[in-house]
């Protein structure tokens, strides 16, 4: 489904060359769920706006779902679905229903094949009682909730998620957590999610990429990322040992408990 | 894309629709201040019987060809300009995920049918000037021409002024000089502007092309600065120059936006 060869990202800022993701490779099969873990400022949002074609890589190689995402962002469209934790997709001022209304003409759905999404994503995350209220009027939880749903309108076999869990409290949390679970199990979507919440790693996530100074640092099964560590750690000593010992060396080779996922071309 | 553009239009001018007041009072507001355009031209011409060498019919003639095409672009796609407050807030993200080209994203977005009121004062300003005129068909086919492609070159400069805040990030004025800018001067008969200035919008800043240089062929009148005939019959060309720089400066711009730190 993601297959990530190589991938760099450089920004200039004032006259320096930053180098924001570097010499980045990794594979993603259908039916994955993985996590992709690290610090403030590591590459995680830069990697995931390659991944959905707003950003052009400045090397490396890069497919989703088959497509050079750069290339044919539009196409691309179609087959996967985003959700920005930190902003919405929806139209601030429109009430939610009509926000899912744009998305079906922008996405070309088809009238029915909409209204029975909709519902059903309407009673699995509980939306029905503010359809009608204007997306700026929404506590967060329920804005993540329409933005969720915003983004598989159009049923896409990846679901790509950058921090979708911040700011929410445990019982919202708890609800998206639940849906994105059995997204994954009766649906088979494929999703990709990036968090600080360890959290959602440990109740979701069957596998867990880390990334720090642009690299992959980690990249294998949560009781793989325990391991790293001597004894019987938490999944938070295991991630805060990876971040300060690359911190100190950031060239230190990744840690690969699990052996490289076979090279797919799907 | 025609059917996405016109099916978001309609999406947004059911939800405008839905504060009835603000809707009646931004279309006032515009034919208010179309109307105090026109209005000084009438000032102009009761004290002097001629403008650059040209009459009231016949500037009414050039000002309405040029407010019509304006005011279609307007219209139709002046709303890009607003792609500076999506960059800066990084939000241009979430218009290049979806499957629809940004352009006509930004275009339909929070489209305002208001500014339907100076596509009809630009109309009802050709039609008077039309009405005094007497233009032979075998000239007048000239006009839907010249008003088609003044839209596209309007319709351009918004465009490459979109692609423009990609590298400036936050100056969409600067753009604005150029729309706004070039709409003001082709209200009026060029011949009132320096050699220089009409040189340069000829053969740089294809502005002439808008309604100067097709104009004077419906007029049939001669280049009071001598310039070859055969420029009367470039405006499609023109517009077609226009609108290629437009389409690769967008997507240039496109391809180098950086997004934000999140």
């Amino acid at each position: 489904m993601i297959e990530v060869d190589r991938l760099g990202r450089t920004f200039k800022v004032r006259g320096t060359v930053v180098h924001a993701v570097r010499d980045l490779s990794f594979a993603v099969e259908a039916g994955e769920f993985v996590g992709y873990l690290g610090p403030n400022g590591a590459g995680k949002s830069t990697t995931i706006k390659m991944l959905t074609g707003i950003l052009a890589p400045t090397s490396g190689r890069l497919r989703v779902a088959g497509l050079d995402p750069s290339r044919r962002r539009t196409a691309l469209a179609r087959k996967i679905g985003v959700v920005f934790g930190q902003r919405t997709t929806l139209w601030w001022d429109l009430p939610l229903k009509d926000s899912f209304e744009l998305v079906r003409l922008l996405y070309k759905v088809d009238r029915a094949v909409f209204r029975r999404r909709l519902d059903e994503l309407c009673s699995l995350l509980d939306l029905g009682d503010f359809l009608t209220t204007p997306v700026r009027q929404l506590s967060l939880g329920q804005r993540m909730r329409g933005d969720i749903t915003a983004a598989l309108l159009h049923d896409p076999p990846i679901l790509v998620l950058d921090e979708p869990t911040i700011g929410l409290d445990l019982v919202s949390k708890a609800g998206v957590r639940d849906f994105l679970r059995r997204l994954n199990a009766e649906h088979g979507t494929t999703i990709l999610l990036t968090t600080h919440d360890l959290g959602d790693i440990e109740q979701l996530c069957r596998r867990v990429m880390l990334i720090d100074h642009g690299r992959l640092a980690f990249d294998g099964t949560v009781a793989g990322l325990r391991a790293i560590v001597p004894g019987e750690a938490s999944i938070e000593e295991a991630v805060t040992h990876l971040y300060l010992s690359s911190r100190r060396s950031p060239r230190t080779p990744p840690h690969r408990p699990a052996p490289d996922p076979p090279s797919v071309t799907a | 894309m025609v059917r996405t553009y016109l099916l978001l239009v309609w999406a947004w001018t059911r939800a405008a629709a839905q504060y009835p007041v603000s809707f009646a009072l931004m279309t006032v507001g515009g034919f208010v201040t179309s109307g105090l355009d026109i209005a000084v031209i009438w000032v102009i011409f009761t004290n002097t019987t001629s403008l650059g060498g040209f009459d009231l019919s016949e500037v009414m003639f050039l000002y309405g060809t040029a407010a019509l095409s304006f005011a279609l672009a307007d219209l139709l796609f002046s709303n890009v300009e607003r792609i500076s407050q999506h960059i800066r807030a990084g939000t241009f993200d979430v218009i290049l995920i979806r499957p629809v080209s940004p352009f006509v994203q930004i275009a339909t977005e929070r489209f305002v049918p208001h500014r339907i009121g100076k596509v009809i004062q630009g109309a009802a300003v050709l039609v008077f000037a039309l009405a005094r005129l007497d233009v032979p068909l075998e000239r007048g086919w000239m006009i839907p021409v010249m008003v088609a492609s003044g839209t596209v070159i309007f319709t351009a400069l918004w465009a490459l002024g979109g692609a423009a805040q990609f590298l400036l990030t936050n100056a969409p004025e600067v753009a604005n000089a150029f729309t706004y800018g070039g709409a003001t001067l082709t209200q009026y008969p060029l011949s009132v502007y320096g050699g220089e200035l009409v040189r340069g919008v000829t053969y740089v800043l294809p502005l002439a092309f808008v309604n100067w240089q097709p104009g004077l062929y419906v007029l049939d009148r001669d280049d009071p600065l001598g310039l070859p005939y055969w420029l009367r019959f470039l405006s499609p060309v023109a517009a077609a120059a226009m609108a290629l720089v437009a389409v690769l400066a967008w997507r240039a711009g496109v391809r180098h936006y950086r997004s934000t730190g999140s």
